[in-house]
């Protein structure tokens, strides 16, 4: 090699290695027991910001030597991919007040998440807060890599209007079984109040199958996930007949099979729409609607009808240096008062143990009445399954679904019954 | 064409052109800097093209290598300082590949979407700038008009041609009785097509500009002597335009084909992640799910690798049946 060729190589080589150890360089683990500034990243969602502000402006006022900076999530596809590759690059905050229940394996796969039940009392901590709900976010190795912080239990929410304008009830409407759904989802298609009964989205994101799927498989279950005792129920009677259900909405045209590029229930284009409580906030008075259960098989009555939880919870990332600090600002910022203001201000459900009860004034008052109906359903929400391989569980699950329930390329039964095989394999696999 | 004397001596036995580098046996050259020895005889022109190159190796060449490197371990994100093991697995990542019936429908997918894409980019991009080239009025107007799609977000002109392809769409309101059912984007046999020409579309200003700055040498002695031979419009084209911007249309076809191999936006947005049943899945696709979102990158560099491998040896057969053509 030339003496100029072999200078260049090097030079090149140098900068290659500057360049790629800039990229790099993250922080390792950090202490259990350390105290000191941190940061942590709150969703999006404004609400949500304003309470986060708010908690770490009141810890920052009794804490100077602790102070706690809070920042949005970063912009990405999705939350899940954020963390992932903030986990992978050790750039992660303290606290992320935005952890997604499916995706905590892949980050606790990667070595990302502190185990809170090591912390001082964490294990009484999120068991006393959440009460026996805890159990369903207990990792298979029985620790706790997240707090249950707050729900958005799924509901079907109905637009009065086109209901008075389909001749159904629009006070008392009938739909309580699959049956009934049905018959007014044909009603309401049929007099051609809007052009769809209910129109849940027919993507193919894994995601997408906790708002159609999964909301009827908890109630037709009584409360059971997806997978249970290790075993797959992706094609179990609870799951095959909320698929049929789907199945004849979309077959009689009563669900569109096409995404809606906007929001179907505020422009009446469905008179139905599967929701949590953040509706409340979102239709507020332009929409005169009311709210009921999913339905279920055989129309089980309200207060005994589950349904998937849509929960977002907090974790603590093993970067975190001073994760002491990081430790008792979480316990302040989902303490009976931070929870409270969480519910007041965001119209989210704190995961605590009877929601419902404990903050049974604000729910009997003008601002939380609306909300009240989402309090009680609360208190029976299934998650989904804590077990590895989550995320391409729930596509091998969607995969199916697109095209059996949706589009109706393939049998119902059989193309569960593949899913559930690829699933039972993806939860033995190592 | 003046002759040009060569610069340099030309090596008749195949041989690299002697120098007086000294690493053949002569003495060193004299008069040298230390810059020159150590980034050649145009250290300036070394000394600027080093960045890129340094870009090229980090960005695209040690991500290949490592895509490689992963491909044949058990492989995962890992935080910094935990202890994970990724053990050799061979080829079990291209197995569980080339066995999952959703890549096979993924590959069929976009071998699809390029046979209706190449030619339907090459054949407009090539007819819109004879067009434009000939134009006499608006031409700036319609070269802007055709590159502002290329520079304009994706995720803007999906929504635009959401409301265009959907079921109550511009699209299917003209069409009326004749309108597919179920509609563009959730018909099994039209998604695919439908993104075609959606990209097409997209990208096509910046193929008419490259054909545009080639009709340029194209001589206009030619037409003239077409002309005069009795050539018409098409004659001309035919026989003087494409033959004059072959190496153009190489060039078109081998980076459409790049694009649209490495296709995600599209069915990640306008078809919701690759629907209707994985009718519209991408290879890419396929990997951001494996990969990124489902947390297993080496199945998703395997499947990168086998995507690269196609590509090149797609690439490979257009430019040779270009050049046989030639």
């Amino acid at each position: 090699m030339r003496t100029s060729a072999r200078w260049t190589a090097v030079a090149a080589a140098a900068l290659l290695t500057a360049t790629t150890a800039a990229c790099g360089g993250g922080q390792g683990p950090g202490d259990p027991q350390g105290r000191g500034p941190i940061t942590i990243w709150l969703s999006n969602n404004e609400q949500e910001v304003a309470w986060g502000e708010e908690r770490v402006a009141a810890w920052n006022a009794a804490n100077p030597d602790q102070q706690v900076t809070a920042q949005q999530i970063p912009a990405g596809k999705s939350s899940e991919e954020v963390i992932g590759a903030a986990i992978a690059a050790g750039t992660t905050p303290c606290l992320i007040y935005n952890t997604s229940p499916a995706a905590v394996p892949q980050f606790v796969k990667q070595g990302g998440l502190v185990p809170l039940d090591t912390m001082p009392g964490g294990d009484d901590y999120v068991t006393q807060r959440t009460g026996e709900a805890a159990a369903q976010y207990r990792s298979p190795d029985g620790h706790f890599y997240q707090l249950p912080w707050k729900s958005n239990p799924v509901m079907i929410i109905y637009n009065k209007e086109l209901f008075a304008k389909a001749g159904l009830d629009p006070d008392a409407p009938q739909l309580l079984t699959y049956d009934d759904v049905l018959a007014a989802s044909e009603a309401i298609v049929g007099s051609g109040a809007a052009q769809a009964a209910i129109w849940p989205s027919p993507a193919s994101q894994f995601f997408q199958s906790w708002f159609d799927l999964y909301p009827l498989y908890a109630a037709a279950s009584g409360g059971q996930q997806l997978v249970e005792d290790g075993e797959a129920l992706v094609d179990s009677p609870a799951a095959l007949e909320a698929a049929g259900f789907w199945r004849q909405m979309y077959a009689q045209g009563l669900s569109p099979q096409e995404a809606y590029t906007g929001d179907s229930f505020a422009d009446g284009k469905a008179a139905m729409a599967i929701v949590g409580p953040w509706a409340v906030s979102v239709y507020g008075d332009d929409v005169d609607w009311g709210v009921v259960p999913v339905p279920t098989p055989d129309g089980l009555p309200a207060e005994e009808v589950h349904t998937f939880s849509d929960a977002k919870n907090v974790s603590l990332p093993v970067a975190c240096q001073n994760q002491a600090t990081a430790w008792d600002f979480l316990q302040a910022s989902t303490s009976a008062d931070a929870d409270r203001a969480l519910l007041t201000e965001t119209g989210q459900m704190p995961l605590r143990a009877d929601v419902a009860q404990t903050y049974a004034d604000w729910f009997a008052s003008a601002d939380g009445a609306p909300y009240a109906p989402f309090a009680q359903q609360a208190a029976r929400t299934v998650e989904v399954p804590n077990v590895q391989n989550s995320v391409e569980i729930w596509q091998d699950v969607r995969n199916a679904w697109t095209g059996s329930v949706i589009f109706g390329t393939e049998p119902v039964e059989s193309a569960l019954a593949d899913a559930d095989a690829e699933v039972q394999h993806l939860l033995e696999v190592p | 064409m003046s002759a040009v004397t060569p610069a340099r001596p030309a090596a008749t036995d195949g041989s690299r052109p002697k120098t007086a580098s000294g690493s053949d046996g002569h003495p060193p050259r004299k008069g040298l800097t230390g810059l020159q020895r150590a980034f050649g005889r145009h250290p300036i022109g070394t000394l600027l093209a080093l960045p890129y190159a340094v870009f090229l190796v980090a960005v695209f060449a040690y991500p290949v290598v490592l895509a490689a490197w992963m491909s044949v371990h058990d492989w995962f994100f890992s935080a910094p300082g935990v202890e994970v093991d990724h053990p050799y697995v061979g080829f079990e990542n291209y197995r569980q590949v080339l066995t999952d019936p959703a890549v096979h429908q993924a590959f069929l997918n976009i071998a699809v979407f390029l046979v209706i894409n190449v030619p339907l980019t090459v054949a407009l991009a090539l007819v819109l700038a004879v067009a434009l080239n000939r134009a006499a009025r608006g031409r700036t107007f319609f070269r802007v008009a055709f590159y502002v799609p290329y520079v304009t977000a994706s995720v803007a002109l999906v929504g635009v041609w959401l409301f265009l392809l959907g079921g109550d769409g511009v699209v299917n309101s003209l069409l009326g009785p004749l309108a597919p059912q179920p509609s563009w984007l959730v018909n099994s046999s039209l998604a695919m097509p439908s993104i075609a020409g959606f990209v097409a579309w997209k990208q096509l200003g910046f193929f008419v500009l490259l054909y545009l700055a080639a009709l340029q040498n194209v001589s206009k002695d030619l037409y003239e002597a077409a002309s005069m031979d009795g050539a018409g419009r098409v004659r001309q084209f035919s026989t003087v335009t494409v033959p004059g911007v072959r190496t153009t249309t190489a060039l078109v076809v081998v980076l459409a084909t790049i694009t649209g191999a490495n296709l995600f936006t599209e069915p990640y947005l306008l078809t919701g992640g690759g629907g209707p049943d994985g009718a519209s899945t991408s290879p890419v696709l396929l990997m951001y799910q494996l990969g990124i979102e489902q947390g297993n990158p080496d199945t998703a560099s395997a499947l990168g690798i086998v995507l690269v491998v196609c590509v090149g040896l797609l690439v490979l057969l257009n430019r040779r049946l270009l050049r046989s053509e030639s």
